[in-house]
C-alpha cells in the first residue's frame, strides 16, 4: 500500500474537520463543523440528544459520508481514503456494537484478525486488554449476559484492539454509575498520555470539564460555543443562584435586584417563577438574601449551583431565545 | 528527484501484487466472518433444529405415521424413498430462515457498524456470512441422507447423476441463503423473519409433490403444483438418485424436463435474490 502518498503528514495522529454538514431530507443534522485536534489532546462533543453528535463521529468514523465539507483523520481524508483511516482509528459507539453471542476474548480476536494481525497476536492482545480493561472473570463468558458497564468495557477494548492512532467514542459514560464512570475516565486518561488522540461525545458538562483540553458545544446541528473548557466557564460564569419568587411579577424585580452580582444575563422559568443568574465566584449567599429583602421581594426559594450543560445552552443561545420569546 | 521517480514507479510495480493481496484479504476476512457466524452455532445449537431435527422427525412422521396411507406407484412401501427427496427440498426451503434471522439480529444489534469501521470490506461480512449459512445447511443435507438411510432409502443411479443431485441440492441451498439474507434485510425485526418465512414457504412445500403425488390434488391445484419450483426439484432430486417418482398430472415443461428447469429455476433465484440482497444491504447500512 502506498497510501503514505496521499498522507498530509502535518496532520497524522491529529483530526480537522472544515464546514463538516450532513442532511438528512429536509433536516441539517451537522452543520458547518470546524475543528482541529493536534494529536495526543482531547476534544470533547458537547450537546443534547439530536445535537449532532453522533453524525459528526459518523463521519469522521466514515461510516457516513458529509453532504458537504471535508474531514481529516490522522491525517487521511475521511471520504477519499476511508480505507486508511479505518486502519488509524478506534470506535466505541453508543450503543455497545459487541456480538452477544461470542466470548468477550473472541469478540476481541475477531476484531484483532479483520486489523490483520495473526491468529497469535489477536489472541495475546485480547488477553492483553481483558486484563487491562478488567474483564479477566467475564473474559470466557458470553457477552449477552455481561452488565451495561461491561459491554461499555469491552466495546472500548474492541476499539483499542489495533492500538489506534485516534479513538472515537460517542457517549462513552452514558448509563454507567459514577465510579465506573471514574474507571473509564483513568483509562482514557492513561491512553491520551501514551499518545493516542481522543474525540468523545457527551451531554455531561462534568466529563468534558474534567477530560478535554478543548470543548465544542453542539445544538440542532451548529457549534454554539468553542474553547478550552477555562475559556467556556469563563463564557458561561462560574456558579448560578436559583431564585424562586412567589409571582410572575417580582422575576423581573428579582433579576434587576441582583443585576450588581450578575456575571451574566439572567434567565428565567416563568412556568417555575425561577430567575437564573450567573454570579461570579466569592458571592454569598446571605448578602443574596439581604439585597432580595432590601428590594422587598418575597423569595420562595434561593439555591446556589454550578453551571450544567443547560446554562451552557441558555447563555450560548441567548440571542435565539429572545427572538423566540416574541412568538 | 529520487523521490519523484519512486513515487511514478511504485504503483505500478505494486498493482499486480496488490489486487491478489487484495483478494487473499477478502477471502481471509471472509473466513474471519465465517467462523464467527459458526461460533454462533456453537454456542446456540438450537439455530440447527429447524434444518435439522425438525426434518427428521418428518422424515419419521411420514415414514411410519401416514405412510401406510400414501401409495406411490402402486406400491405402498415405496414411499419412504418417495419421501426423502421432498423433505430434502423443504428443509432447504426453511432453511432460508437462518440467514435471514441472524442478518436481522447484526443489523438490530449495530455490530455491523462496528464492521464497518474496522479495515475490511462489505462484501467480506456477506461471503463470510453466506459460507457459515452454507455450512449448515450441508449439516442438514447429511443428516437428512443419513436418517433416510436409516429408513430405508437409497441412492441408485451412477456416481454422475448422484453428483449433480447433491451440486443442484448445494446450489437450491444458496439460492435459499440469499433469499434469506434478503428477508433478514427487509425485516424489522428478527421475531418477523420466522412469521414471514413461515407464511411464504409452508404453503408453497405442501402445494407440490414433496409428500403426496400431484395426481391425488383438485384440478387447480394439479396446474399450480406442476410449475411449483419446489415440486419440480424435489422431482429432478428423485430422479437424479433414482428414487420413485409419481406419474406426471400435467405435462408441463418443468416437469417433464425436472433437471433442466431446476437449474433454471435455481438460477433465476439467484438472479434475482443476490442483487436485491446486495441493494438492501447497502441501503440499510448506509449514514
Amino acid at each position: 500500500m502506498n497510501d503514505e502518498l496521499v498522507r498530509d503528514t502535518k496532520l497524522s495522529g491529529g483530526v480537522v474537520a472544515e464546514g463538516l454538514s450532513k442532511r438528512f431530507g429536509e433536516l441539517w443534522a451537522l452543520r458547518g463543523l470546524d475543528l482541529q485536534v493536534a494529536p495526543g489532546t482531547i476534544l470533547g462533543l458537547l450537546g443534547h440528544n439530536g445535537a449532532g453528535k453522533t453524525t459528526a463521529i459518523r463521519i469522521l468514523t466514515t461510516l457516513s459520508t458529509p453532504t458537504e465539507g471535508r474531514a481529516t483523520v490522522a491525517g487521511y481524508d475521511v471520504v477519499q481514503h476511508a480505507a486508511s483511516v479505518r486502519h488509524r482509528i478506534g470506535v466505541a459507539s453508543q450503543q455497545a456494537t459487541v456480538d452477544g453471542l461470542m466470548s468477550a476474548r473472541l469478540n476481541l480476536e475477531l476484531v484483532g484478525r479483520l486489523h490483520r494481525l495473526s491468529k497469535a497476536q489477536a489472541r495475546s492482545r485480547a488477553d492483553e486488554l481483558i486484563e487491562r480493561l478488567d474483564l479477566v472473570e467475564a473474559g470466557n463468558k458470553l457477552v449477552k449476559t455481561f452488565s451495561g458497564g461491561m459491554r461499555r468495557r469491552l466495546d472500548l477494548a474492541a476499539s483499542l484492539v489495533a492500538t489506534p492512532e485516534v479513538l472515537f467514542l460517542d457517549e462513552p459514560t452514558t448509563g454507567l454509575d459514577p465510579r465506573s464512570r471514574g474507571d473509564l475516565w483513568e483509562i482514557l486518561r492513561d491512553l491520551v498520555r501514551d499518545g493516542t488522540t481522543l474525540i468523545l461525545t457527551t451531554q455531561y458538562l462534568e466529563e468534558a470539564d474534567r477530560l478535554a483540553d478543548d470543548i465544542i458545544v453542539l445544538d440542532h446541528g451548529r457549534t454554539v460555543a468553542h474553547g478550552t473548557p477555562e475559556e467556556l466557564k469563563a463564557q458561561i460564569g462560574d456558579d448560578r443562584i436559583d431564585v424562586t419568587v412567589a409571582s410572575p411579577s417580582e422575576l423581573v424585580a428579582a433579576a434587576s435586584a441582583l443585576a450588581g452580582v450578575a456575571s451574566n444575563d439572567p434567565s428565567f422559568d416563568r412556568d417555575l417563577l425561577i430567575v437564573t443568574i450567573p454570579v461570579r465566584a466569592g458571592t454569598r449567599v446571605i448578602d443574596l438574601v439581604r439585597t432580595l429583602d432590601d428590594a422587598g421581594i418575597d423569595a420562595v426559594d434561593i439555591n446556589r449551583r454550578q453551571a450544567t450543560l443547560d446554562d451552557v445552552f441558555l447563555t450560548v443561545t441567548t440571542d435565539r431565545n429572545a427572538a423566540g420569546d416574541n412568538q | 528527484m529520487s523521490t519523484a521517480s519512486d513515487v511514478r514507479v511504485a504503483p505500478a510495480a505494486g498493482t499486480e501484487s496488490e489486487q491478489k493481496s487484495s483478494l487473499k484479504e477478502l477471502w481471509d476476512d471472509s473466513l474471519v466472518f465465517a467462523r464467527r457466524n459458526l461460533e454462533h452455532i456453537r454456542q446456540v445449537p438450537e439455530k440447527l433444529i429447524e434444518v435439522t431435527v425438525q426434518p427428521v422427525m418428518f422424515v419419521l412422521l411420514f415414514a411410519f405415521v401416514f405412510g401406510g396411507a400414501i401409495a406411490v406407484g402402486g406400491q405402498s412401501g415405496k414411499y419412504r424413498e418417495y419421501l426423502i427427496g421432498g423433505i430434502l427440498i423443504q428443509s432447504l426451503a426453511f432453511g432460508m430462515t437462518g440467514p435471514a434471522i441472524s442478518m436481522a439480529n447484526d443489523l438490530k444489534e449495530g455490530v455491523i457498524d462496528r464492521f464497518r469501521s474496522l479495515p475490511t470490506t462489505k462484501a467480506a461480512y456477506l461471503i463470510g456470512h453466506f459460507l457459515a449459512e452454507l455450512v449448515g445447511l450441508m449439516v442438514a443435507i447429511v443428516v437428512l441422507l443419513s436418517s433416510g438411510f436409516l429408513v430405508g432409502w437409497r441412492a441408485r443411479t451412477d456416481v454422475l447423476r448422484i453428483g449433480g443431485a447433491v451440486l443442484l441440492l448445494l446450489t437450491f441451498a444458496a439460492a435459499m441463503i440469499w433469499v434469506g439474507t434478503w428477508i433478514g434485510l427487509l425485516a424489522r425485526s428478527a421475531d418477523a423473519v420466522q412469521g414471514i418465512v413461515f407464511t411464504v414457504v409452508f404453503p408453497i412445500t405442501f402445494l407440490s409433490n414433496a409428500f403426496v403425488p400431484i395426481d391425488s390434488l383438485p384440478n387447480v391445484l394439479q396446474w399450480v403444483a406442476s410449475i411449483n419450483p419446489i415440486s419440480v426439484l424435489v422431482q429432478a432430486t428423485r430422479v437424479l438418485f433414482g428414487n420413485p417418482t409419481a406419474p406426471i398430472a400435467k405435462s408441463t415443461w418443468p416437469m417433464t424436463h425436472p433437471v433442466a428447469a431446476s437449474w433454471l429455476y435455481c438460477i433465476i433465484i439467484l438472479v434475482i435474490a443476490v442483487p436485491g440482497a446486495l441493494r438492501r444491504y447497502q441501503a440499510r447500512t448506509q449514514d
